[in-house]
């Protein structure tokens, strides 16, 4: 019993981030219908942006409080990872509209392998790790084999600032212009455009929304872990894809709940099955899922248009 | 067209603009490369990260970005806008004949030169110095032209973007390794059981995703390659894990002589040869060429058949392609089945040429190279991709041999960690750039009726 609590602690924990990784898939899916390669490797360079703000906050400025130090680091992650996936936007998903219907798909793999190989070259291939940014643990109560039920800060941190996070991009999308603009593009853009929405600064605020919320992951992810390496990005990009695929591909509340739902299976999977499978268990769901469901658990059925 | 226009036209070069764009590009580029390039994360003595100031590296980077992008503002775009403005001739039939003659031409050349290369490199280079030319350059590349070709078949020819090609790779690999240690058979008998389990391993997989469409596939085919991977790592029993199987057999020259020195029917001992590997190196060169020319000639031939004009069809348009009552799973089965033979094949030539295997040669950047050679070629061009092979596989081998670019870039330089970034740069911007391939474009197969004269430059997504 006690296992079970803890793992489902350390698997919300974990289904977290994938969710909020997984909202830049779907809504860039949702608008323009590409599946983002490149965005686990977004969330890969944000956490770099992270550690090495991080390393400039406490060895340059000396800033010793590690609240501020990660308010401050996270917020710098969000602008510098908004404006990478900006330009690369601009860069390689702009000019390729309206090209043949694999053309976003083989630029955004392109992209992908560019920035894991570009951070390799340009920090080196080796592991980072940072110190423990807190080593605060809350035992909630210990069971009669005296296993304990532990909460550690940093868990209370992630999730924290990812439901924090997510009503406030819920307000963004609900309630301002530029969500009812992203909306409406999302269910016909050529009569938003004729609306006059701008439809292509829509398209990249909408990269650049789902880029922050993977920068806010990366920052997590980092602080979390406490290491980070190239090739990160790959198996937590495909993991949050399947969250994003689980959920029904374009709808917000199901990345959210798909993300939850992998990181309960990968961690329960790890403990109860086997932890050498764990990867394999979260690569089956996906292929399953695609072949049984592709709509998903809130999507809407998708309609072939000829 | 009045001179008011034409001035205008004229004054298209807008430098006040294109400063302008060059030094936000510049900015922007700053700002990103200035901590991921100028502030270098790297451990000291007491392995705790600290930070090495490079930001002098990311200024100048940026600069460069900065300018490059002026330059583009400012004169190439200008120049294309210009050139645009030209009409644009439509292809006539003789041009297209002549393009013909020059790709025949180009192939025959090509072949001749493939088939004498090795004759060539020895005359050049002596017996001994033949071996790097001979297997870093000629085998090595042509494993890729021939995976190239195989998974032309999957994406050029059908249109399915497959990202998990290397686990049919893999599974030709692992069938060879396995089966020559555990019951001693022969290269020459498992090269076709390699293919056939491949090609068993396509249907399999083949079989599941055929309703998806086609940026599902891609991403479950890739799932599927890292499963196989996955399992090849933990399944220490059968496949030996990470560490991988080693001491794999050499091919033998038909059964007749043998490669290995101590043989009774040693192929050096029967010539009277000085002791080298150079000759086993050339057999392999000739051996993978041959099953390269196999993979093509198949494809032409298929591209000819019923079920290649299917596939063509299936690629330019799946929904008119079902209505016209092509059995589009079978269409597409046999793709992958296909595809996935020649994966198959490779892959046992590979675990024979290397006499090792481990998961860590089937990774997805494997399948990334691969499905890059086949986007760079043009999908669907065969000599488009073999020239796209020859330039990046023999291109990054070749930066190795720059001794001068150490001078430039410092002895440290070394051009392998550039390799993967080349790749992914380069499909970025053939899709921007010339989203039909690079080095060659593919031509339509079968022709209308009435001759008309659409090439596949012309067409968006075949609407000619």
């Amino acid at each position: 019993m006690e296992v079970f609590v803890q793992q489902v602690i350390n698997g919300i924990t974990i289904g977290s981030l994938y969710g909020l990784i997984a909202i830049g898939y779907t809504m860039v899916f949702g608008i323009i219908g590409m599946v983002n390669f490149a965005h686990g490797d977004v969330f890969m360079v944000s956490a770099f942006f992270a550690l090495i703000f991080l390393l400039v906050l406490t060895s340059w400025f000396g800033i010793a409080s590690m609240t501020l130090a990660l308010i401050l680091v996270m917020v710098v992650a969000m602008v510098l990872t908004g404006l990478l996936v900006w330009a690369i936007e601009r860069v390689a998903y702009a000019p390729l509209r309206g090209s043949f219907r694999l053309a976003p798909l083989i630029s955004a793999i392109g992209m992908s392998i560019v920035l894991s190989n570009f951070i390799q070259v340009a920090q080196g291939p080796r592991n980072k790790p940072i110190p423990p940014v807190t080593r605060d643990v809350y035992t909630l109560w210990e069971g009669a084999n005296g296993y304990p039920v532990n909460l550690s800060l940093k868990q209370i941190i992630i999730w924290v600032v990812t439901a924090l996070l997510l009503a406030a991009f819920w307000y963004v999308v609900q309630k301002t212009a530029l969500g009812r603009a992203q909306r409406a593009c999302e269910q016909d853009r050529k009569m938003a455009a004729l609306l006059g929405v701008n439809v292509d600064r829509t398209i990249s605020l909408t990269f650049v929304i789902g880029a922050a919320l993977a920068a806010v992951a990366g920052t997590l992810f980092l602080m979390y872990y406490g290491v980070v390496v190239f090739s990160d990005g790959f198996t937590p990009g495909v993991k949050a894809f399947t969250a994003a695929v689980l959920g029904g591909i374009g709808s917000l509340p199901g990345a959210v709940l798909g993300g939850l739902l992998i990181g309960l299976i990968e961690t329960l999977w790890g403990q109860y099955v086997s932890a050498d499978y764990q990867n394999v268990a979260a690569f089956s769901i996906l292929v399953i899922v695609l072949i049984f469901m592709p709509q998903g658990l809130l999507g809407r059925p998708e309609v072939e248009k000829v | 067209m009045n001179s008011a226009v034409k001035s205008k036209d004229g004054a298209g070069i807008d430098f006040g603009r294109a400063l302008k764009d060059g030094v936000i590009i510049g900015i922007v580029a700053f700002a990103l490369l200035g901590p991921l390039v100028g502030l270098k994360t790297d451990q000291n003595m007491a392995n705790e990260l600290i930070l090495q100031n490079r930001l002098g590296l990311a200024a100048i980077l940026s600069a460069i970005i900065g300018v490059g992008r002026f330059l583009l503002s400012a004169f190439i775009y200008p120049w294309i806008a210009a050139r645009g403005r030209r009409t644009k001739a439509a292809v006539t039939l003789a041009e297209l004949e002549a393009r013909a003659r020059v790709t025949r031409g180009l192939s025959v050349t090509g072949l001749i030169f493939l088939f004498v290369y090795p004759i060539l490199i020895i005359s050049l280079f002596g017996v001994q110095g033949s071996i790097k030319w001979v297997d870093n350059y000629g085998v090595q590349i042509l494993i890729y032209v021939m995976l190239g070709w195989g998974l032309n078949i999957v994406i050029g020819l059908a249109g399915l973007l497959d990202l998990g090609y290397v686990a049919f790779y893999a599974v030709g690999a692992y069938s060879y390794a396995l089966l020559a240690i555990n019951f001693h058979l022969s290269f020459w008998v498992l090269l076709p059981v390699a293919g056939i389990l491949a090609a068993f391993w396509g249907i399999i997989l083949g079989f599941p995703v055929l309703r998806l469409r086609g940026d599902y596939l891609a991403i479950v085919t890739l799932a599927f390659g890292e499963i196989i991977r996955l399992v090849l790592i933990n399944w220490k029993d059968f496949s030996g894990g990470s560490a991988g199987i080693s001491s794999i057999p050499k091919v033998t020259m038909f059964g007749i002589y043998s490669f290995d020195m101590n043989a009774t029917n040693s192929f050096i001992k029967a010539f009277h040869l000085s002791p080298s590997s150079a000759y086993y190196k050339v057999f392999l060169y000739y051996l993978i060429l041959l099953l390269a020319l196999l993979t093509a000639f198949i494809t032409i031939r298929l591209r000819r058949l019923p079920i290649g004009r299917a596939w063509e069809a299936l690629r330019e348009d799946e929904v008119a392609c079902r209505s016209l009552g092509i059995n589009t799973t079978n269409t597409k089965l046999t793709a992958f089945a296909i595809g996935a033979m020649f994966g198959g094949f490779a892959g046992s030539f590979f675990a024979a040429r290397q006499g090792f295997v481990s998961p860590e040669s089937f990774i997805f950047m494997e399948s990334a190279v691969i499905v890059a050679i086949v986007v760079l070629g043009g999908m669907g061009s065969m000599i488009g991709v073999a020239l796209a092979a020859v330039a990046m596989i023999g291109g990054t081998e070749l930066l190795r041999e720059l001794d001068f670019l150490k001078l430039v870039f410092g002895k440290d330089f070394n051009p392998d960690q550039y390799r993967m970034l080349l790749f992914g740069l380069a499909m970025v911007i053939i899709m921007v750039w010339k989203p039909r391939g690079f080095v060659s474009a593919r031509q339509p197969t079968a022709f209308l009726f009435k001759r008309k004269t659409v090439s596949g430059d012309l067409v968006k997504e075949g609407h000619g």
